[in-house]
């Protein structure tokens, strides 16, 4: 043991010596924490974001880490297994605060985990930064502490409701001619969605013929495709994490229905090109982020090197399409590290002061937070599978291709 | 009653009185770890004491969370109103001091009355069952009523419900929900112990050991099967109701009717602890939730594979628990701690 | 309520939906029979409720999508899928079943439980918790204006299931380990008398069990997906099967589970697919009940 300690000692001394002043290498560590689910039905997804958090950790690392004041830190996380549940979450966000002595927290995944967490955050005072969880019913509690880099879950396909009109005006019929089906995982997060796009559909007079729930171990929706074939609608939703948009493609194909709009959420997570290739041709994409928008910051470079770097640190992601969940995530992480910076001191409310001013342009996207808590400054975008790669036609600003309508069946 | 035996039932009650000031920053965990003795001492009256082996008890806790929540809103607002506008984001549903308070007592009551008259209208229908049909009769029962609740928009469906964050200092807040756990904990235990030595506990010992005897003597069996159940499920639905409030917001699949979670674990609690004693239950929840609550968090995604295992070994090769071990090497203890030796005995080794 | 007349006057209106409907869920309830038919066995031979039964689905499925990916030919994966977990079976038989097949009944429906949530893990852990599926390039045949579907990959998946089910009724009734099985399931007892090895035949009985959802989980992967938690579908529905057709019935299994398929289908239409689940535990609960009744009948008769 005392071998090792002077070991320890001797190679701490050798760096101090050896490494170039202000190197990252001897910063003094931040300690954040996480709830993730590592295990449950979330399990896919919460990889996806803690890739994202470790991404963001190593690149503000190599850009000499977190200045506060003379100091500098490098953030550290603390991570727990929330097994997809909320009252683990829960508790674990207590014995991270309690037990850890976690001042700042990062975000679990999915709207209903973080509902289960936000609670806990805020008595306790504790800010937390989250990139996962979009569900409006979040914003609308009055949480203090409580901040969003993403898009809330009711714009997720909204913009496609907004183009199915479109379409129909340009046929010469009236936008509520147009039938809706929506089939949504019985989750916060998807009856967001569901919500969402019945407002967006109501405005517009819209009429809804399909509103189907996905149970959460879905292996087959053949008898909603079935009802999709009589009913005949003009825009088809479906919305299930990962798992709904796999199911959906691949039956989509089996039964070919022929919905002339199809927009589905989750599409880069299931990989649903890589797994069913032209099958997937022609079906929009929600996303919060491309790698192909033109943002772009100092740390992470452009939208389009940040896909190219996270993919040199992750080669399991080399044949896919990095997640935008993995994008936020990291988002989230340089949120933290620009509001320390801003705040100058390691001080709570200071901090949360600071990130409720933060107004920044990232590779995410521009991040900036309305009072209840969520990024104001960010639109979502619709991606279309276009011969196996996903082109932004949606909104008509951020647009680099045009949208193929109507989809045939493949 | 001997002197030491008041003695040790008085330092029992200390600690537990005192546990949140002594270990403050736990104040969470020591509350869940009472509602991990209550479930597995109400699994116990049935599951040990009368040897019915139900998989289902979860089904009440999920209940009582609903059912408590379900009165805490109607009190005040519309609950489709009030699901509604938490789906939407819409208007926050605010609660007085007084209306939130009023409403978690009625509703934790209320909560614990509905769950026993169901656990008998269920009980009358699957007490029928013996053997393992009842332990997946009452698993399919758990499972059913999760599902149907996901897909009861009334309730928020998949939404599941947030309800009102307590008013006023938390750390008091944390204390209140610890001693309401403590407290219906303690309660259940005495009277637990009082119900085992009267006629009645002998009369469910007697279900257990010979179901068929037991009738022919007389005893109107399926009046104490339903009446046990139905005291189990008072108890499980009123920490469901405590649980509700405290978790603030809660979901219907993965948190009320967690059937492989918590309704796993308080057999497992039984289990560890040793079946058909009063004892078995407190010391299996205790040595589970201690254990889990230091090392789960190491295991990083193993820990299921761990508790997998950790059920199978347990059910293989040390089924009599703590106490059961305990009884076999050191019987003369027993002679003073535990009065019911004979029966537990019997009904562990069966 | 006004979606549930909705869909149901879809079925009157349409009449070909019914087609549709019963051709997906007999093709689905083959698969479920399949896995059922291992539950069937080991049920009656041992008297063991196997609680993994789902879990060893998965598996097989999974090895048939590793292999796939591999590179190997994907129909491959069902032999391999079988023989693989005729192993594993075999393993978990010396390990655990074997010694909880004298005790009382709650404890092999415990132990096997502790054993699914470990394999749901481990799977989730080695594969992670994406679905998966294996796609099998082969055509689509369509029939009534391309109403139904019937895609020639199920067509060979139930196929496969048909062969698998008729082999193994024809091994038991044909060959000496097929004979002393049935005979140890009548009274295992007189068997162990008349020098059958008992322990021979509960070791077969139980791999033969997994192996065959193996099979079944290798197929389930080529027409649908798979993922480490669904485990729990199939035992429900192989409990459910098992407990309407009644123990060592291998034909009543087949009819019951396709029965159940229909069924289901039929209620995930009419409902919605999101009471998919419930329906499957409710018929569980109305079979328990029925047979509860039965049995109470029998009681009074014998009285």
């Amino acid at each position: 043991m005392k071998t090792l300690t002077a070991l320890g000692v001797c190679l701490t001394g050798a760096f101090l010596l050896y490494s170039p002043i202000g190197n990252a290498m001897d910063c003094e560590e931040l300690t954040l924490g996480s709830a993730i689910s590592l295990t449950g039905k979330y399990a896919t997804n919460g990889v996806h974001a803690k890739n994202g958090y470790e991404f963001a950790i190593q690149k503000i690392k190599e850009h000499g880490g977190v200045k506060i004041g003379d100091k500098c830190y490098n953030f550290k996380v603390i991570y727990y297994d929330d097994e997809s549940k909320g009252d683990r979450g829960a508790t674990l966000a207590e014995r991270l605060i309690n037990q850890d002595k976690v001042q700042y927290m990062l975000g679990p995944y999915s709207s209903g985990l973080t509902k289960a967490i936000a609670p806990v955050t805020e008595k306790y005072q504790i800010p937390m930064v989250e990139a996962e969880g979009a569900s409006r019913s979040l914003f609308a509690q009055g949480y203090r502490y409580l901040f969003a880099v993403l898009s809330t879950s009711e714009q997720y396909l909204a913009s496609a409701v907004t183009l199915a009109a479109e379409k129909a005006k340009e046929m010469g019929k009236d936008p509520s001619e147009v039938k809706v089906a929506v089939a949504v995982e019985n989750d916060p997060f998807s009856l967001d969605i569901r919500a969402g796009v019945f407002e967006d559909a109501r405005k517009l007079g819209m009429q809804t013929v399909i509103d189907e729930k996905l149970p959460r171990d879905l292996s087959d929706m053949s008898a909603i495709l079935t009802k999709v074939k009589l009913l005949k609608p003009d825009l088809l939703i479906v919305s299930g994490h990962s798992k709904g948009a796999a199911t959906a493609v691949r039956q989509i194909s089996e039964q070919k229905i022929d919905v002339p709009m199809i927009a589905i959420t989750h599409c880069e997570a299931a990989d649903v090109v890589g797994n069913f290739g032209a099958a997937a041709n022609d079906i929009l994409c929600s996303t919060q982020w491309a790698e192909t928008l033109t943002y772009e910051d100092p740390i992470f470079g452009t939208a389009a090197n940040y896909e190219k770097e996270f993919k040199a640190a992750f080669p399991e992601y080399a044949e896919k399409t990095v997640p935008y969940q993995t994008a936020q995530a990291s988002a989230a992480v340089y949120v933290y590290k620009d509001a320390f910076e801003r705040a100058g001191s390691l001080d709570k409310e200071a901090v949360r002061d600071a990130i409720a001013e933060t107004d920044m342009s990232t590779f995410y996207g521009n991040i900036k937070f309305s009072t209840a808590g969520n990024n104001i400054a960010k639109p979502m975008v619709l991606r279309q599978i276009q011969d196996g790669e996903y082109n932004v036609v949606a909104p008509s600003e951020f647009a680099s291709h045009k949208v193929n309508w109507p989809r045939k069946p493949q | 009653m001997s002197a030491k035996k008041v003695i040790f039932y008085i330092a029992i009650l200390a600690i537990s009185l005192t546990a949140p000031f002594l270990l403050p920053d736990f104040r969470t965990q020591l509350a869940t770890l009472w509602l991990m003795i209550i479930v597995a001492l109400t699994w116990d009256m049935t599951g040990g004491q009368m040897g019915y082996n139900s998989l289902g008890n979860i089904f009440f806790y999920g209940t009582g969370m609903y059912v408590a929540a379900v009165i805490a809103i109607a009190l005040v607002y519309d609950v489709s109103d009030y699901t509604d506008a938490a789906a939407a984001g819409g208007e926050i549903f605010k609660f007085t001091d007084t209306q939130y308070f009023t409403g978690m007592l009625l509703g934790i009551i209320g909560a614990g009355l509905f769950c026993a008259v169901t656990a008998v209208i269920i009980g009358y229908l699957t007490f029928g069952l013996r053997g393992p049909y009842f332990a997946i009769g009452t698993l399919g029962v758990a499972i059913a009523g999760g599902e149907l609740v996901s897909n009861w928009e009334w309730v928020g469906g998949g939404q599941g419900i947030t309800l009102p964050v307590y008013p006023g200092d938390f750390n008091v807040g944390k204390l209140y929900f610890y001693y309401l756990f403590a407290g219906t904990g303690i309660v259940l235990f005495i009277f637990l112990k009082w119900l085992y030595s009267t006629r009645f506990g002998e009369a469910i010992n007697a279900i257990r050991d010979d179901e068929e005897k037991a009738e022919a003597m007389g005893l109107h069996t399926l009046r104490y099967k339903l009446t046990t159940w139905g005291m189990a499920a008072f108890f499980v639905g009123m920490v469901g109701g405590i649980s509700a409030f405290q978790l603030i917001h809660f979901e219907p699949l993965e948190t009320a009717y967690q059937t492989i979670n918590l309704g796993i674990f308080m057999v497992v609690c039984v289990l560890l602890g040793g079946k058909g004693t009063l004892w078995g239950p407190v010391i299996g929840a205790i040595l589970f939730h201690v254990i889990k609550e230091v090392t789960w968090n190491y295991f990083l995604g193993w820990q299921w594979v761990a508790l997998g295992a950790l059920i199978v070994v347990i059910v293989v090769f040390f089924q009599d628990g703590v106490m059961g071990w305990l009884m076999h090497r050191k019987p003369e203890w027993f002679g003073i701690r535990v009065e019911e030796k004979e029966p537990a005995v019997a009904g562990v080794n069966q | 309520m006004d979606q549930i007349l909705g869909n149901i006057s879809l079925l009157f209106e349409f009449p070909v939906v019914n087609m549709k409907i019963i051709v997906d869920g007999l093709m689905i309830g083959a698969l479920f029979a399949l896995a059922a038919y291992g539950l069937a066995l080991v049920w009656g031979v041992m008297n063991v409720k196997n609680l993994a039964q789902g879990d060893f689905v998965m598996a097989g499925g999974y090895i048939a999508w590793w292999l796939e990916k591999q590179g190997l030919p994907a129909l491959l994966g069902v032999p391999a899928a079988f023989i693989v977990l005729w192993g594993f079976g075999w393993v978990v038989y010396k390990l655990v079943i074997s010694r909880v097949i004298e005790r009382d009944l709650f404890t092999s429906l415990l132990a096997t439980f502790g054993l699914a949530i470990m394999m749901a893990q481990i799977l989730n852990l080695l594969f992670g918790s994406d679905t998966q599926s294996v796609q099998l390039e082969y055509d689509t045949l369509y029939f009534i204006d391309g109403f139904v579907d019937i895609p020639i990959a199920k067509l060979i998946g139930v196929l496969m299931a048909a062969v698998l089910a008729t082999g193994v009724i024809i091994f038991m009734k044909v060959s000496r380990m097929g004979q002393a099985i049935r005979a140890t399931s009548q009274d295992s007892r007189a068997a162990r008398v008349l020098g059958i090895d008992t322990e021979k035949v509960y070791a077969f009985t139980f791999s033969l069990n997994s192996a065959i959802c193996g099979a079944a989980g290798a197929i389930i992967v080529m027409v649908w997906v798979i993922q480490p938690f669904y485990g729990i579908t199939y035992s429900i529905r192989a409990f459910v099967i098992v407990t309407a057709a009644g123990l060592g019935n291998l034909p009543g299994v087949i009819a019951a589970g396709l029965g159940i398929g229909v069924a289901e289908q039929y209620g995930a239409h009419i409902f919605g697919i999101g009471y998919q689940q419930a329906i499957a535990v409710l018929l569980l609960l109305l079979v328990l009940l029925v047979r509860l009744l039965q049995q109470r009948q029998m009681r009074q008769s014998l009285q």
